[in-house]
């Protein structure tokens, strides 16, 4: 089966800075595959790289068996990719049923309320803050807001840049058990940044460790918790 | 009392019209954060545009004037679209991610471009038109003083509410209006929802250049005389207006507009006609010393 996403090679700089080195990464259909690594390893960038923005300056990014890497941003999301990125960018000055609504870009009215009753069966509380704007949610509401505006599209492929970043442990386990559940249930292929690897490990069939924007290790989940090396760098501090 | 009366009438009129030409300044500021210096110009060629459109149409022998208007105006706006998209595109667009004076500077040469272009085929006196739509009400005669509200300022006002209403329905109740708020907060997250940054950003332009064209349709029906320069002065007022409401805030923008009128129309009543600008001016400063993002923009304080 070929891979749903495909990295090849890929390399990307923020001026001189080069923040990839050659990044080679798949992701079936079907999977759920963690990146996990150190902050500043180029996690982020990753993510944003498969999104268009920054550009891949070298190698090649294919979706579905198509090469994205040269398209525009908009483009490429318009295939069915959904991205809640790092610091959630919650458009402030809109409210939290607006910000969903964004999320369902080119659906029908019909098909946006499907999909925010789903986001509502999976994050209740956003349903009670409807007319509340983005900008004065507290941090947790707005992370549940991120996922949910990236779930309203109905992806293929979702990126999660760090979704459990300032949610108490009971929200985590929430969250976490809603992409398992997503995944078991609809097939959702997830790509998922963690700094709680452990979680995360244990949640992805697969994993990748980044290291100063190159990989240095994959494999199976419970592969990657087992190796010293990692428990070492990345699970150290009462897992 | 009575003579106030008609310095609001006449104040509120020129507001409307400030306030139009306003909108389509913080619209642009919102979105991508740079004044359109050659926004002024698009209000003065499409006051000209207008004229041209009429003249025609008399010559095609369509006098019915509200016929004559309607058309005049949706040619006008139509080309004012095509170009305020053309200026975008070839001025502004090619800069984008370069430093932030750039645009600016290109602004300011699209100003000259325009005004020269304008002076050079319209040449530079004044054109004049014979008024449309005469007539008035007497609201009340006080000690000899008739209080007029003409026909022309009703059509103003109305005109003016009818557009800003449609515009704001479209700003804060359709996909595009959501597409550009979203691309005003974050455009980068928009791209990421799916959205055509680039096109939504042209659209902005579009719709500026539209609401700009039917300011300068007011302007020339109430004023009856234009030439190539009205866009400089009417676009630094309209600047001024929409910086004094709080740049980037589209009902400020209209309310600064009103404010900018009124202030201009009773300093010209009871003080001196060449020192309202001054006055107008000046109000700015002072309001800007106590509330620096303008009378409704907003503090940003936003939660991290
Ligand atoms: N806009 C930018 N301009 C310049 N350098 C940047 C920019 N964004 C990221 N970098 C740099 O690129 C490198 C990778 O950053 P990135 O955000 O991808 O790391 P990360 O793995 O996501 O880290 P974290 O775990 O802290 O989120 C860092 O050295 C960072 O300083
Ligand atoms: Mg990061």
């Amino acid at each position: 089966m070929p891979a749903l996403l495909r990295l090849e090679g890929v390399t990307a700089f923020y001026g001189a800075i080069q923040a990839l080195k050659g990044v080679d990464l798949e992701v079936n259909q079907g999977e759920i595959v963690t990146l996990i690594g150190a902050n500043g390893a180029g996690k982020s960038t990753l993510m944003m790289t498969i999104c268009g923005t920054p550009r891949a300056r070298h190698g090649s990014i294919r979706y579905d068996g198509q090469d994205i890497t040269q398209l525009a941003t908009h483009e490429i999301m318009r295939r069915g990719l959904a991205q809640s990125p790092e610091g959630r960018r919650i458009f402030p000055r809109m409210t939290v049923h607006e910000n969903l609504l964004m999320g369902a870009r080119g659906h029908k009215p019909a098909e946006a309320e499907a999909a925010m009753a789903e986001v509502f069966a999976l994050f209740p509380r956003l349903k009670e803050r409807l007319a509340q704007r983005g900008g004065t949610l507290s941090g947790g509401e707005q992370q549940m807001l991120a996922i949910g505006r990236a779930l309203m599209s109905r992806p293929r492929l979702l990126l999660l840049d760090e979704p459990s970043l300032g949610l108490a442990p009971l929200v985590v386990r929430q969250i976490f058990g809603a992409i398992r559940e997503l995944n078991r249930a609809t097939g959702l292929t997830v790509l998922l940044v963690e700094q709680n690897a452990f979680q995360a490990l244990r949640l992805a069939h697969r994993g990748y460790v980044l290291v100063n924007g190159a990989i240095t290790m994959a494999g199976t989940g419970a592969d990657l918790l087992a190796r010293p090396e990692i428990r070492a760098a990345y699970l150290e501090g009462g897992h | 009392m009575a003579y106030a009366l008609q310095q609001l009438i006449n104040g509120v009129t020129l507001g409307m019209i400030y306030g139009l030409i306003a909108v389509g300044y913080t619209m642009v500021y919102g979105i991508i954060g740079m004044i359109n210096f050659a926004h002024g110009d698009v209000f003065m060629v499409g006051a000209f545009l207008t004229l041209i459109g009429l003249t025609l149409l008399g010559g095609f022998g369509i006098t019915s004037v509200p016929i004559a208007l309607a058309l005049a105006f949706i040619a006008a706006a139509a080309i004012a679209a095509v170009y305020g998209w053309t200026i975008e595109r070839v001025a502004y667009r090619p800069l984008r991610g370069s430093f932030r004076l750039a645009p600016l500077i290109s602004a300011i040469g699209m100003s000259i471009v325009l005004q020269n272009f304008v002076q050079v085929s319209q040449g530079a006196r004044d054109l004049n038109l014979q008024p449309l739509i005469p007539g008035s009400i007497r609201l009340m005669n006080q000690g000899g003083f008739a209080v007029e509200l003409s026909w022309m300022q009703v059509l103003i006002s109305v005109v003016t509410l009818a557009i800003l209403a449609v515009f704001t329905w479209l700003v804060t109740r359709t996909p595009l209006g959501r597409a550009m708020r979203a691309c005003e907060q974050d455009l980068k997250m928009a791209s990421l929802l799916g959205i055509d940054t680039d096109k939504t950003i042209s659209l902005t332009f579009v719709i500026g250049a539209a609401l700009a064209t039917v300011a300068g349709l007011l302007f020339l029906l109430y004023y009856g005389s234009i030439n190539f320069f009205i866009g400089f002065s009417a676009g630094i007022k309209a600047f001024t207006a929409a910086v004094l409401g709080g740049i980037g805030s589209l009902p400020g923008a209209v309310l600064g507009g009103l404010a900018i009128g009124l202030i201009e129309s009773f300093w010209s009543g009871y003080a001196s006609v060449p020192y309202k600008n001054v006055a107008a001016f000046s109000v700015l400063a002072i309001v800007l010393i106590f509330l620096p993002s303008g009378l409704l923009g907003r503090a940003d304080v936003e939660k991290v």
